[in-house]
């Protein structure tokens, strides 16, 4: 039997690897050929479906004080609310605002503090040994446990809800940023060091970027925990913010702005820790190529 | 633009880098049982030699290079370099300097900075020259190397031979009396060694700095050496040295020359020996 084989035309110049605006339009292409986008709506769909048989469809026992996916987007977007919230009423952007100007707060002073504590604790013996029996006894406690003691020390709606969010992410930061530099392998501190570097220098070239993939890996992690530990304060103590809302829908039991305040937690939650990946990805050039060389 | 040769350097060539071992002993204590690992092992190196340290893993080859570069202590004994005393008695720990440069085993070249940041990296933090200076002739020395296009990549996109290349260039731009390379060929194919060979013959050519090479590849050591220190296996002391008289330059027809063979033959009953006693010895390495 004749077997016949169709020719593949080969590129006659190969050419350059396309950059900026080229390289992204390029890499949109690639995307919608391959099947992960289809992959991803259909699987979008099928979790609403499911929910929305649940709650709306059946109504089975369990789920019909739920609101389902109907109820809960027409109000979402729909310009008069009948429970208060959608994206048209000015007090829903106010506790998006309340509860993101607290975790920037929040994240500002828990890297600030965190990242350098935990760059010195790793690279100084010493002051390891003197911090971290302390930090590894205040680490375990519940953020929940805080909270009585954060109303004590703090007054006002503001300062004892930033206290309490800033406290978890500065554990997770500082214990990474630890991990970071205790992960440098100790050729780099040999090369520096027969390289003429001084202290300072093995600080600056190779303690602090050494260690910045895992400070990036624990800045998502705190960030995450920062939007946990706030909307568990906010519930106790608050006026306003997403954990307020969810909680005060539900005491006055308009279960619609509770699901929406979830939801919407859900995307500023996400959205916050990609731009910290971002920004990660921007000041690892370095890290970012290599694991893209890997096909990451 | 100052090129970097041999003739500008301070000093001739041939009057600096001079490393003497005298009688060095180095005992380990890992919990509390004593190991030896080096014992009353001496060794002169002349300047601008390429001194080749064969001997069975594990034996200690390692250690007396870490004492050198000032990373590990001595116990006995003392390391001068140029008449300049590194590490001797009441100074069991020698300064770590710029003068004594090592090439490691898995490579370490700063994987967060580009080639050129890389080579650079020596004459910036030592204050000799600013930073953009210092960028500059790291490429002109990259050029020189053959590694011109690759002054922008980081380490992680570049090949391990063009990497440790670029290494090599690290350690020579801080002009050093001596380096030290620790087995910095020993993952590679033998065609990727056999082009890293020539090219660091045409760098010690170039340069004609010591160099202080610890490998187990008996033919790579007499390829690249003036003179063949074969060690015996731990505690490790100097058991033969072997002349090189293979004139420079050398390339890859040494190989096959009779000269060759014959070296290869004199130095390797002896490393075999040591190597069986290695073996049944069983140990893990030492670090």
């Amino acid at each position: 039997m004749d077997q016949v084989v169709t020719p593949v035309e080969l590129p006659s110049v190969i050419k350059p690897s396309p950059t900026g605006l080229q390289r992204t339009w390029y890499l949109l292409k690639k995307s919608v050929r391959s099947p992960s986008p289809y992959l991803m709506a259909a699987g979008l769909f099928l979790w609403v479906l499911v929910y929305w048989l649940l709650c709306e469809a059946l109504q089975l026992p369990r789920f019909v004080k739920i609101p389902g996916p109907v109820t809960i987007f027409s109000e979402w977007f729909s310009p008069n609310p009948q429970q208060g919230i959608s994206i048209f009423t000015p007090e829903y952007y106010h506790h998006i605002y309340v509860s993101c100007r607290r975790i920037f707060i929040a994240f500002c002073i828990a890297t600030s503090i965190g990242v350098p504590l935990g760059l010195f604790m790793g690279w100084s013996r010493t002051f390891r040994e003197y911090s971290f029996p302390i930090l590894e006894t205040l680490r375990p406690i519940p953020i929940l446990a805080w909270v009585p003691l954060a109303i004590l020390m703090f007054s006002g709606y503001e300062t004892p809800v930033i206290f309490l969010a800033t406290l978890a992410s500065l554990f997770v930061t500082t214990l990474n940023t630890m991990l970071g530099v205790q992960s440098i392998d100790e050729a780099y501190f040999r090369a520096a060091g027969c390289l003429g570097s001084s202290r300072w220098d093995v600080f600056r070239h190779v303690v602090v970027p050494g260690a910045l993939p895992f400070v990036f890996t624990g800045l998502q992690i705190s960030i995450g925990v920062a939007w946990f530990s706030l909307v568990a304060a906010e519930m106790v103590s608050g006026d306003f913010g997403l954990g307020y809302l969810i909680l005060s829908s539900y005491v006055n039991g308009v279960t619609v702005p509770m699901v929406i305040g979830m939801l919407t937690l859900g995307l500023v939650g996400w959205i916050t820790s990609a731009m910290v990946r971002f920004v990660g990805n921007r000041l690892m050039q370095w890290h970012a190529r290599a694991l893209a060389l890997q096909g990451r | 633009m100052q090129k970097y040769t041999a003739s500008n350097r301070p000093g001739s060539p041939q009057s600096r880098g001079a490393l003497s071992i005298r009688n060095v002993s180095k005992v380990y204590d890992p919990e509390g049982v004593n190991v030896m690992a080096v014992d009353h092992c001496s060794m002169e190196i002349a300047p601008g030699e390429v001194c080749m340290i064969v001997g069975p893993s594990g034996c200690g080859k390692t250690t007396l290079l870490n004492a050198i570069a000032g990373f590990h202590s001595i116990t006995t004994g003392e390391i001068r370099l140029d008449g300049e005393l590194l590490c001797g008695p009441g100074k069991p720990l020698a300064d770590q300097g710029a003068d004594r440069i090592v090439v490691f085993q898995q490579g370490a070249l700063f994987p967060w900075k580009t080639l050129a940041e890389n080579v650079a990296y020596g004459p910036m933090v030592q204050g000799v020259l600013s930073k953009r200076r210092a960028i500059e002739k790291a490429r002109d020395m990259l050029a020189e190397a053959g590694l011109g296009d690759f002054g922008d990549k980081y380490p992680g996109e570049v090949s391990s031979g063009m990497a440790r290349r670029a290494e090599i260039v690290r350690a020579l731009i801080n002009n050093p009396r001596v380096l030290l390379l620790d087995e910095p060929y020993r993952a590679m194919d033998a065609l990727t060694k056999a082009i890293m060979h020539e090219a660091l013959l045409e760098m010690y050519d170039r340069t004609k700095v010591t160099i202080f090479f610890i490998t187990h590849d008996l033919e790579e050591a007499i390829f690249l050496g003036d003179r063949v220190y074969v060690l015996t296996t731990r505690p490790c002391s100097l058991k033969k040295v072997v002349d090189v008289k293979i004139p420079r330059p050398r390339n890859y027809e040494v190989l096959t020359s009779e000269q060759f063979r014959l070296l290869v033959e004199e130095t390797k009953d002896a490393v075999h020996e040591e190597a069986i006693k290695a073996f049944q010895l069983g140990e893990r390495e030492l670090a």
